[in-house]
């Protein structure tokens, strides 16, 4: 490598950290734009805060909830559930989707199962999971499986079906066993695969608990967010749906750097 | 003689009816020889080099090796893919030992065995970098090298080079008919590429269009025992290159 930079590279190095932090900028600008115009146009009465609510009535809210303790009590619960839902989607899933992968015959006879089933809108099933489980976790944790399970299998036994065919000739021609194939190639393979239906789950599960706790909860984001807008305190709703916000962002953030980590270990992109 | 092929038929079946891939096939093959298959696309010669590899059963005749018809997959013979397909989350020493991994024999004696080919053929620095980090060529010869490191005595070569840049090509297959040659390995190359298979076998099996007949063996007496580079200057170079084309042509 040389020590000196041409010309040209620095000025392109420099061109290249110019833009971003312009857009760095650019996004903060925004952000806080609309935070001012909001309390600015709530403070004037532009509109109604009642209704709107306003940056700095949130603000007190989450002091009030800080101080009273409900703030990572809430909190706390909806991301256990989260957490919960999308590992458990994600296991589950990819330990059906082995399953199917192993017994082709399996798979051929669930498949339209698996395919209507995925076409229904999962939230209708709610309240089944409530008769039968309780109102309480468990139903909301159901919910969370319901909605991220069938994805989850497809999606895996996509990836499991996208191996190179070439390469499972030549295991085959090692002398590999069928299990042999299945943990030494295609698993590795599809470690792509895993993440990014972990990605998804992180997402799906938020509306799975977020939905179920709308419906049965007394505790967590959800049932806040009910309990808010049931005794018309704007300003706890909109508090709590930027803390959801803040939580989502921080899990998918978690995923992310779960990835980093798993592509640095495996030397490569998988 | 180590491969004896005799009446080998293939019908593939599917809803829409019965096509033939590979129609009488009857040859047989030497210890320690080369020989190329080739044919237009679609003749079955990547059939017939999967069925000696026992990873398809034919519909007739049989395939014996060392006078024992083969029901598949065999210690005996050893495949080497299109592409290298390494396994590009494994490294180059993982990547290499991966059969013998899979058949539990990764002791020491086979793994002294398998640095000592690395060595020898100039990829011992490498054993801990991942295939991505390898060029086209070294990572062909990683593959053969996964494909010796078990011990076959017959190599079977699916279009190896296919993936490879004409440059490249070239040098790689020289590349690997050294090593080849240097093991004392049978190999049966399948390939759509006649200077490829002129440059490098000691015969070339000529295929029909499907479903394939053997047409014809043209045997190459004095390009035998030089290496490609060599055999595509020699004057004869030209001479088996027209007669092979000329019978691939007059077939499609």
């Amino acid at each position: 490598m040389p020590d000196m930079l041409s010309e040209e590279r620095a000025r392109y190095l420099r061109k290249r950290a110019r833009s971003k932090r312009a857009v760095l900028a650019a996004q903060a600008v925004l952000l806080i734009l609309i935070f001012v115009l909001w309390e600015a146009a709530a403070r004037r009465r532009w509109i109604d805060p009642f209704i709107t609510s306003s940056p700095s009535r949130i603000w007190k809210t989450f002091r009030n909830l800080y101080a009273s303790g409900d703030l990572f009590r809430h909190l706390g619960v909806s991301c256990l559930e989260t957490v919960a839902g999308f590992s458990l989607g994600t296991l589950i899933g990819t330990a059906i989707a082995v399953l199917l992968w192993w017994f082709p015959a399996l798979r051929r006879v669930l498949d339209p199962y698996l395919v209507v089933l995925n076409s229904l809108p999962k939230t209708a099933l709610g309240p089944i999971f409530i008769v039968w489980m309780g109102a309480g976790p468990g139903a909301i944790i159901a919910m969370t499986l319901a909605i991220s399970l069938i994805v989850t299998i497809l999606e895996v036994l996509n990836g499991f079906g996208s191996v190179d065919t070439g390469k499972i000739s030549l295991m085959k021609t090692l002398g590999a066993s069928r299990a042999q194939i299945l943990t030494k190639l295609v698993i590795p393979a599809n470690a792509a695969t895993f993440v990014n239906a972990l990605k998804v789950n992180v997402g799906l599960s938020w509306v799975g608990v977020i939905m179920g706790e709308f419906l049965v909860s007394r505790a967590g984001l959800g049932y806040l967010i009910v309990y808010g807008s049931q005794v018309f305190k704007m300003d706890l709703v909109m508090a709590t749906v930027i803390l959801l916000l803040i939580a989502a962002a921080g899990m998918y953030q978690g995923v992310l750097l779960l990835e980093k980590a798993m592509k640095k270990h495996l030397g490569v992109s998988a | 003689m180590i491969v004896d092929i005799k009446g080998v038929r293939k019908l593939y079946q599917s809803p829409e009816g019965e096509i033939g891939a590979l129609d009488d096939i009857t040859f047989s093959i030497e210890e320690g020889e080369f020989i190329s298959i080739v044919g237009p696309s679609g003749c079955g010669k990547s059939t017939l080099l999967s069925i000696i590899a026992g990873l398809e059963a034919p519909s007739g005749g049989e395939i014996c090796v060392d006078g024992s018809p083969i029901r598949g997959i065999n210690p005996k013979i050893g495949y080497m893919p299109q592409k290298d397909q390494l396994f590009p989350w494994r490294t180059i020493w993982d990547n290499v030992t991966l059969g013998l991994e899979v058949q539990g024999r990764r002791d020491q004696s086979h793994q002294e065995f398998v640095k000592r080919l690395l060595a020898r053929y100039g990829l011992a620095q490498f054993t801990g970098c991942v295939p991505g980090q390898l060029s086209g060529g070294m990572r062909q010869r990683c593959a053969l090298i996964r494909t010796l490191a078990t011990g076959p005595r017959i190599l079977l070569l699916d279009e190896p080079f296919s993936a490879l840049d004409y440059q490249t090509r070239l040098s790689v297959a020289d590349d690997i008919y050294r090593i080849i040659k240097n093991e004392g390995k049978t190999a049966i190359l399948v390939t759509h590429d006649i200077a490829e298979a002129v440059s490098m076998s000691d015969r070339v099996a000529v295929l029909s269009a499907r479903p394939g007949r053997l047409k014809e063996i043209v045997d190459q007496p004095e390009l035998h025992g030089l290496d490609p580079m060599r055999r595509r200057d020699h004057e004869m170079f030209h001479h088996y290159f027209n007669r092979i084309w000329k019978e691939i042509d007059i077939s499609a």
